[in-house]
């Protein structure tokens, strides 16, 4: 297959992709596990902020979420820091936008996945944590996330999955990453076949090593099914 | 063993759920060296009290000691009683053992893990140390072999043993029983009930609640009868077994003999 110069193009892109998808889901998974506990909490501001954010934002296409970010979001940073006195003009790039707008998003159904992953964990777990002595916080880090980890992981990897394709999103914004490097390409050599089969590849290659990834964690987060049998 | 120095003291312990009063003011003293059943028909308060001691449960009224130091309590929003100092509650418990019906061992850590994670985490034992102790107890319950598996593949009996284990590895001041034996399939029971008793021999100051009536009456110093949250007969097991004072106590004890 002919790519005309326009493979490195490609490169950078998917690498920009990757880029964008690995931090969405990193920041995502903090907001994911803040608003699982948020929801379980016994404080109801806490719980009803959590519902207010996980209702809001899977109502809401993804799309919306991105344009917003990028067009609305200086504005507002700007009207906040306009308030500390700070007047210069804030610019939010394509890819801060795109994590922003891609994890908002993904940390909504991780929120999810991770309350019923929670949920799931006996109480007798933490019972047995506190009543050696360990503090809630040690007790949660060590004995109940761990397991939270091997029950949420099958989801997060579905999530996971849709994220590493609604990245494609943020070429309308601009970024450089797989989406626009390939129309770029396209409306200089006419051949939209070609260069949308590369693309469709990269995303398959990409979604196929994340499936791959995913068993690899569910195999990682569950030591016990491994069969040890001392 | 009323020489020896107090383990454990309650006092006056109430805890109700709305409106159901649970405990009803319960008050005991163990000395070291006290190995206390506390027996009575289920929904008779016995696993709350139990739990009310180490806050697993929060009493709504009463006070606990653990050696010769007061756990600090404040009242909650609630009504009921929560601690005052965290870090105080936290010491407290790292000398209490708690051994759970449902064992409660943690199934992503293996046998030897599950021992020596609070040795490590709680009481800051250099990991060498607690591992050496953990083979020891481990040896001690029968499961040196099992140190490298996972909860998951052991059977209940085996469990509980290591969940006693893993309480002794904090070398506690006092251990708390609650129906260590009742999730236990009847041939399993004995050897977790052979453990147990070396432990009340090598006097280890012991509070159980069970309905184990036989393993009550061998190992006991004191036994105690619990009935709507009361003390209904608190003596030595021959008393309490074989003459009791009050009625309920005698019915109970026909119909489970």
């Amino acid at each position: 297959m002919d790519l005309q110069g326009f493979g490195h193009l490609l490169i950078s892109g998917t690498w920009v992709t990757i880029q964008l998808a690995l931090s969405s889901l990193l920041v995502g998974l903090v907001l994911g596990l803040t608003g699982a506990a948020a929801k379980l909490s016994k404080n109801r501001v806490a719980r009803w902020l959590a519902t207010g954010y996980t209702t809001l934002v899977r109502g809401l296409p993804e799309l919306l979420l991105v344009l917003t970010i990028y067009f609305g979001g200086s504005q507002l940073l700007m009207w906040i820091a306009g308030g500390f006195g700070y007047t210069e003009y804030i610019e939010i790039g394509p890819f801060v936008a795109g994590v922003a707008a891609l994890s908002i998003a993904f940390g909504a159904y991780a929120t999810e996945v991770f309350r019923m992953a929670m949920m799931e964990i006996p109480k007798g777990q933490w019972e047995s944590g506190l009543a050696c002595g360990m503090s809630t916080p040690r007790t949660f880090f060590r004995i109940i996330l761990p397991q939270v980890w091997r029950l949420a992981i099958p989801g997060l990897g579905n999530l996971f999955q849709v994220l590493l394709k609604d990245t494609a999103l943020v070429s309308v914004v601009g970024l450089n990453d797989i989406m626009r490097q390939s129309q770029v390409a396209i409306s200089s050599t006419k051949e939209p076949f070609t260069f949308f089969m590369v693309a469709a590849f990269i995303y398959l290659l990409l979604t196929a090593a994340t499936t791959g990834f995913t068993m690899f964690m569910e195999r990682l987060a569950n030591p016990a099914a491994r069969g040890n049998r001392g | 063993m009323a020489n020896a120095p107090t383990a454990l003291v309650l006092k006056d312990i109430h805890k109700s759920y709305g409106d159901l009063a649970v405990l009803k003011g319960v008050s005991l003293t163990a000395y070291d060296g006290d190995v206390i059943s506390i027996l009575g028909s289920s929904g008779s308060g016995k696993s709350t009290l139990l739990r009310c001691i180490n806050l697993l449960e929060n009493p709504s009224q009463g006070e606990i000691t653990v050696g010769d130091e007061s756990l600090e309590l404040k009242p909650a929003k609630d009504g009921n009683l929560v601690a005052a100092n965290r870090k105080q509650l936290e010491r407290l418990r790292s000398r209490i053992g708690f051994v759970f019906q449902n064992f409660n061992l943690w199934p992503h850590k293996t046998i030897l893990e599950n021992i020596i994670e609070a040795p490590v985490q709680v009481l800051k034992q250099p990991k060498a140390e607690a591992i050496a102790r953990a083979e020891q107890l481990l040896e001690k319950v029968g499961l040196a072999d099992k140190r490298n598996a996972y909860p998951d593949n052991l059977s209940g009996g085996q469990k509980q043993r290591v969940a006693i284990a893993r309480t002794l590895a904090m070398d506690p001041q006092v251990l708390l029983f609650d129906e260590p034996t009742s999730a236990l399939d009847p041939e399993l029971v004995n050897e977790v009930l052979a453990v147990m008793k070396e432990l009340a021999e090598e006097g280890r100051t012991m509070l159980i609640v069970t309905h184990e009536m036989r393993f009550a009456k061998d190992v006991s110093s004191q036994v105690i009868f619990l009935h709507q949250g009361q003390i209904e007969e608190m003596g030595p097991p021959d008393q309490v077994f074989n003459h009791p004072k009050s009625k309920r106590v005698q019915e109970f004890m026909a119909s489970h003999s």
